[in-house]
């Protein structure tokens, strides 16, 4: 982005009169391009500065303020103590929770629902997009992608709701299986199933919302692409194959790596919600661990450490992916500048 | 963003005839498509039909079910889909006074306070930020960066505890006020601003705070609804702020419907408050409660979501 030109401003001229000025005090940097001092840039800027602080300011708060604290994992953390006098402990806390079955039950639980997640949810909103961009009627088009956008704006307790009147112990499916005689399912309340219904619940939350991205690369294959396929000969499958997929594979594989970034943190509310439905074994995820173990318990140290081991698996996952993502020649979770 | 070429929407005029192309391209075959057979069009329409179903469904059981009484629910085996005997009964119920009603004005008050301020601070910063300006970089990474990592749930927790924030209402927004992602969302579309215009206001003799209000939001009236919008759904839907920093006598809706209708399916409420088992209809009323909100301004929003989700996600 092009700096506006600066206005002139009497004052800022009349700081270095030596120099013939149009606006600003300016110098010369070493490749000649005209550089303001800092007092003039921040004269010049100092009506946006004050935009940005507020926000600045929240993410330094909450998001930044909180790292140090981390330091709890390696103390003996008693909260009328506070974080310099409590006793260091060095990794003591990190031994405490890899000795506690909980722990690994909570480790194996959230592996299961990422692997799943990965497998199950990713590939549905690619097959949605693909369907709809089959359809020829706009109309029927616009009116499916309004309906399937709709969950994603549900929040889980509303989700958790609505599927315990379809599926808990005496809902919809379960009694209609019933009466027929097929006997009484219970997928609410299973530990055995629980990572599967936790990723169709997810599914039915963010499959159609997940399409957006996938549709738009659709729409940016170029039609003639289609066309000189057909004229070779290629039928709708082979044309799929050949020009629709690859197509829209760069954002594929984007999307695949990114997911994998974040897919440590395998919704914390959606879980909590449940947790107790199929008891703490199979319901117990990493960051309902951290929150039973620490808000609940007052096992300050040991979910402390719990929740830095994620942290720092997830960094490295979200780095890493980030990294896979720059080989494939894609810009990444983020671009510096346009 | 290198290898996915989204129009970088020059002028209007362009893309009001791209997009006239496309609707003809959409609605007529091209020459060289044939026609699908007929057995694939059904089966396309099926797996459309089931997919609306399965989305649609629940919500019509849900609102059935809160208008029935509890005979007509009982004899149907739980569930209603059109009731016999409407009632308003179990509304009548939860809204005359009471711990819903409670919720429910918490809940609203939350979401208008929650969204001013988060629009507010989203748009003051992006605004900010969408200039080349002092130190632009470092702010701009210190927002982006939140979204690589999470701090942990417990140091958070110890930073609203220092704060003082705990059983406050500032504690169920502020933690929560603003997402970077909402943030580069706008920020583009403030930078996707021809130039022109704002050299026009400053010639002018606008200011920046000026640029921003006559030029800028004005043009972008479309994307700040929308995130508006989400912004609006997570105050609406907040549920980890209130079970990790406020007591029950603070509860959003959210709380509430969790207490009143998971408590049913045995899942304990470890935040006090005991409430006897309500009847269905009631349950089924709360929920419905929940979603008239997100439902009654989905419509007006939702022709904007591709276009503000894209700028944001694909243009980052």
């Amino acid at each position: 982005m092009v700096s506006t030109p600066v206005t002139s401003r009497p004052k800022a001229a009349a700081a270095e009169p030596a120099r013939p000025v149009t606006g600003h005090a300016r110098r010369l940097d070493r490749k000649g391009r005209t550089r303001l001092s800092f007092a003039a840039r921040f004269r010049r800027d100092r009506v946006m500065l004050l935009l940005v602080m507020p926000g600045f300011l929240y993410f330094v708060v909450f998001h930044w303020l909180p790292i140090p604290g981390n330091i709890i994992a390696f103390e003996d953390y008693q909260p009328y103590l506070g974080f310099v006098d409590s006793v260091w402990v060095g990794l003591d806390n990190f031994a405490v929770a890899f000795s506690d079955p909980a722990f690994w039950y909570a480790l194996r639980n959230t592996l299961v629902i990422m692997v799943m997640q990965l497998v199950l949810f990713f590939p549905v909103p690619i097959a949605l997009a693909l369907l709809l961009n089959s359809i020829m009627s706009p109309k029927l088009k616009k009116f499916v992608q309004s309906v399937i956008y709709l969950p994603h704006f549900l929040g889980w307790v509303i989700i958790v709701s609505l599927f315990t009147q379809i599926l808990g112990p005496t809902g919809l499916i379960p009694n209609f299986l019933d009466s027929l005689g097929m006997g009484r399912i219970s997928p609410m309340t299973d530990p055995a199933t629980f990572p599967l219904l936790v990723t169709v619940q997810t599914i039915w939350k963010d499959a159609g919302w997940g399409t957006i991205m996938f549709l738009a690369a659709l729409a940016s294959i170029d039609d003639s692409l289609y066309e000189a396929a057909a004229i070779d000969g290629a039928g709708p499958w082979r044309r799929t194959w050949a020009v629709t997929i690859p197509g829209i594979m760069p954002i594929v594989i984007l999307l695949l790596i990114l997911n994998l970034g974040t897919a440590l943190s395998v919704g914390f509310e959606q879980i909590i919600l449940q947790r107790n439905n199929v008891g703490a074994q199979a319901g117990e995820v990493l960051d309902t661990y951290v929150y039973f173990h620490g808000i609940v318990d007052g096992q300050w140290g040991t979910s402390a450490a719990v929740g830095l081991v994620k942290g720092i698996v997830g960094l490295f996952l979200v780095l890493g992916a980030n990294k896979v993502a720059h080989m494939f020649g894609q810009d990444g979770v983020y671009s510096r500048e346009h | 963003m290198g290898s996915t070429p989204v129009s970088t929407e020059s002028t209007t005029v362009v893309r009001l005839g791209r997009q006239r192309a496309r609707d003809y391209r959409a609605r007529t075959r091209p020459v060289w498509m044939e026609k699908p057979s007929f057995a694939m069009q059904g089966l396309k329409g099926l797996v459309l039909l089931l997919v609306c179903v399965a989305v649609i469904y629940p919500f019509l059981v849900v609102i059935g079910t809160s208008l029935s009484t509890q005979q007509e629910i009982a004899a149907n085996n739980g569930f209603v889909l059109i009731p016999m005997h409407p009632t308003l009964e179990a509304y009548r119920t939860i809204l005359s006074g009471g711990i819903v009603t409670e919720a429910l004005f918490r809940s609203i008050g939350i979401t208008l306070v929650g969204t001013a301020l988060s629009v507010t601070l989203t748009v003051m910063m992006a605004y900010g930020l969408s200039r080349r300006i002092m130190g632009g970089n470092f702010f701009l990474m210190t927002a982006l960066l939140t979204m690589l990592f999470s701090p942990g749930i417990i140091p958070t927790f110890l930073v609203v505890k220092e704060l003082g924030l705990l059983g406050t209402f500032a504690a169920l927004i502020l933690p929560t006020a603003l997402s970077a992602f909402n943030l580069i969302i706008i920020r583009s579309f403030f930078m996707n601003v021809p130039s022109e215009l704002v050299e026009a206001a400053r010639l002018d003799g606008a200011g920046d705070i000026r640029i921003l209000w006559n030029v800028m939001l004005p043009l972008s009236k479309a994307v700040i609804a929308v995130i508006g919008l989400f912004y609006a759904v997570g105050y609406w839907n907040m549920f980890f702020n209130a079970m990790l920093y406020v007591d029950s006598d603070k509860w959003p809706l959210a709380m509430v419907l969790r207490q009143y209708v998971l408590l049913g399916s045995s899942i304990d409420a470890n935040t006090g408050a005991e409430i006897a088992a309500p009847s269905q209809a009631i349950q089924m009323a709360v929920v419905v409660i929940s979603l008239v909100p997100i439902l009654s301004v989905y419509p007006f929003l939702q022709k904007y979501f591709t276009k503000g989700v894209l700028t944001g996600a694909v243009k980052g």
